[in-house]
């Protein structure tokens, strides 16, 4: 009896995330049933796991700015420019640990950038990030004249292994990529800092009323956008063995796409880290699994699409609808 | 020096405008040690801005304000609640999409020190709130439900609730009795007695003089940015006070066909 409504209650909550849980569930039973020699087998589960990490961050860390009521537009130039930055530091022959720390750094001031003009001049995130997007992937282009870094030297040295090495078959990036969720996770739910950031996204006067510093919390939600952007620019740099001046770039939709698909509304308030990073699990594992399905990539984006549109419709169902009522 | 210290907050020629509205002109309010004081003005007077003055959610344009005494620079929201303010807002500052036991505990989260929250008691402060001051009994209502899809009752339950929970010198009260039934306006004016009794005081928001009159030990009415009686109750009956607010009403209608 009490177990049941324990059960109850729980269900309740967690509406939205059973349902993006099961969507992920079913869709990876299509994908075994469709293709059992390549879903039986560990290796496309490695290869999916080499760039999931890159989506996971990006996604659980745009919860913070989606459910503050704001947008974030320009991470993945952000991610261009962090990456360049680490590239040119390493290249000179500096300490590529020191470099991932400029990276990181660069990233955060261009989120701070962002949080200031948006605090300060009021301006709307949505605009302002989108052209921080253009300025700063002209800015990365007017520099490098276009052309590329390579980073073929890093292979195989110390920050390769410590970042984007394998252990067996296992991508380390996924270690740290699950070491970043938790961090987020107990930041978003057990932090007041997530408390914070829900509130000012729900009722802007009442978070002020209630004496939460707005500003701070804003400028917060975006340098830690910025720093993740910062990260995964170094990530991705690690990954390809080069830094190409589009680093980054084709991640802005697919990244608001995993947060919007796990249920995290656009009106603020709310959001769910678990839902980003089933969303991450759902559009990483969708390419690999229409392709193996034996249907060619043309159906990629025709997938997305459809998945995207009919998460929407059930997080409906499932009740999320603007301010709770 | 020692004059000042008699109140317990003062107000000191204070302005506020919003663009060409002036809100407040030059209002000067003392609120005593242990009294209540009844604000009443019609809608648009400035109360709700004078409260969110007084307690650092806007910053005046001029004029000073003291606590026991003394001058406080930049009042904060939190400074504010630090100080023992609490108030309860005219739109309740409440977050709809969240449980009642995360409003309650708004900007005032229970945490460790490193910021985490302790969510397991500030469920049970709230349960332990909801069954005494709130007074739902009602197993069907728990920490749990959504602010947003309570009544409008209800939902002053919590904001009121959560002025009760934190220690307080000075309550604030914006118009708390709005869309509340007989019963829990009656609710309100009990707790404000309590405050009486504990030897707090308090700021009363109404524009109904018959809620204001029985429990008020003074009555300020505001008109347009502008304090225009500030008297003990004893001073005046409740006839004499519906015949101020009449001809200041009635004035002030008079002296816009005027300039108009
Ligand atoms: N944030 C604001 N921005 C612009 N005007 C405001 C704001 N708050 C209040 N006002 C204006 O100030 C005046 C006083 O409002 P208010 O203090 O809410 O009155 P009351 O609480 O007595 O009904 C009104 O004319 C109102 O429109
Ligand atoms: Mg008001």
């Amino acid at each position: 009896m009490m177990k049941n409504r324990f059960l109850r209650d729980f269900i309740n909550k967690r509406k939205i995330e059973i349902a993006i849980g099961l969507v992920f569930f079913i869709m990876m039973i299509v994908f075994i049933i469709a293709n059992p020699v390549v879903f039986l087998n560990y290796r496309v589960y490695m290869a999916v796991f080499t760039t999931l990490p890159i989506l996971i961050i990006l996604s659980t860390s745009m919860v913070f700015v989606i459910a503050s009521g704001e947008i974030d537009l320009s991470f993945p130039s952000i991610i261009g420019i962090s990456a360049w930055a680490f590239a040119i530091i390493a290249k000179a022959g500096v300490n590529p640990f020191l470099a991932l720390i400029v990276a990181i750094i660069v990233g955060s001031f261009c989120g701070f950038l962002n949080s200031l003009l948006i605090t300060n001049l009021g301006l709307s995130s949505l605009v302002l990030t989108l052209g921080m997007n253009f300025l700063l992937r002209g800015l990365i282009m007017i520099i490098t004249g276009g052309k590329g870094i390579s980073l073929a030297f890093l292979r195989n040295t110390e920050i390769f292994s410590i970042f984007t090495d394998k252990i067996g078959i296992f991508p380390i990036q996924m270690l740290w990529a699950i070491g970043f969720v938790m961090i987020n996770w107990f930041l978003f739910y057990r932090h007041k800092f997530g408390g914070h950031v829900c509130y000012i996204g729900d009722n802007l006067m009442s978070a002020r009323e209630m004496g939460i510093s707005v500003n701070k919390v804003m400028v917060s939600t975006f340098v830690l956008m910025g720093a993740s952007s910062g990260f995964v620019g170094v990530l991705l740099c690690l990954i390809n063995n080069q830094f190409w001046p589009t680093t980054g770039d084709g991640y802005l939709l697919i990244v608001l796409a995993a947060t919007f698909l796990g249920g995290t509304p656009t009106w603020g308030g709310i959001g769910t880290i678990f839902g980003a990073i089933m969303g991450s699990l759902i559009l990483g594992f969708l390419e690999t699994g229409i392709i193996s399905s034996g249907l060619t990539g043309f159906y990629t984006k025709f997938f997305f699409g459809l998945i995207l549109i009919l998460a929407l419709i059930s997080h409906r169902f499932a009740g999320l609808n603007k301010k709770g009522k | 020096m020692s004059e000042k210290m008699n109140f317990l907050m003062e107000a000191k020629g204070v302005n506020k405008s919003f663009g060409s509205i002036n809100a407040l002109e030059e209002v000067n309010l003392e609120i005593g040690y242990n009294e209540i004081v009844g604000l009443i003005g019609d809608n648009g007077a400035g109360k709700s801005t004078l409260i969110k003055i007084l307690t650092g959610v806007h910053s005046a344009d001029s004029g000073e304000l003291y606590w026991k005494g003394q001058k406080l620079n930049k009042l904060t929201v939190s400074l504010a609640r630090d100080l023992g303010i609490v108030t309860v807002f005219q739109d309740r500052a409440l977050s709809g999409q969240h449980p009642i036991w995360r409003n309650i505990f708004m900007g005032k989260e229970l945490t460790n020190r490193w910021g985490f929250t302790n969510i397991r008691k500030e469920k049970e402060e709230t349960l332990k709130l909801m069954k005494g001051m709130m007074g739902f009994t009602s197993s069907a209502i728990s920490p749990d439900n959504i602010v947003g899809s309570m009544s409008g009752g209800e939902q002053q339950g919590v904001a009121i609730s959560r002025a009760l929970y934190f220690e307080a010198s000075l309550i604030m009260l914006d118009e708390p009795t709005n869309g509340l039934s007989l019963t829990e306006t009656q609710k309100v004016f009990d707790f404000v007695q309590t405050i009486k009794k504990k030897k707090k005081s308090c700021i009363f928001i109404s524009h109904n003089l018959f809620h204001i009159y029985p429990i008020a030990d003074r009555i300020v009415i505001v008109d347009r940015g502008k304090i225009v009686q500030n008297l003990a109750k004893n001073e005046l009956t409740l006839d004499e006070l519906q015949k101020r607010m009449f001809e200041i009403v009635g004035a002030d209608s008079f002296k816009i066909k005027n300039t108009n």
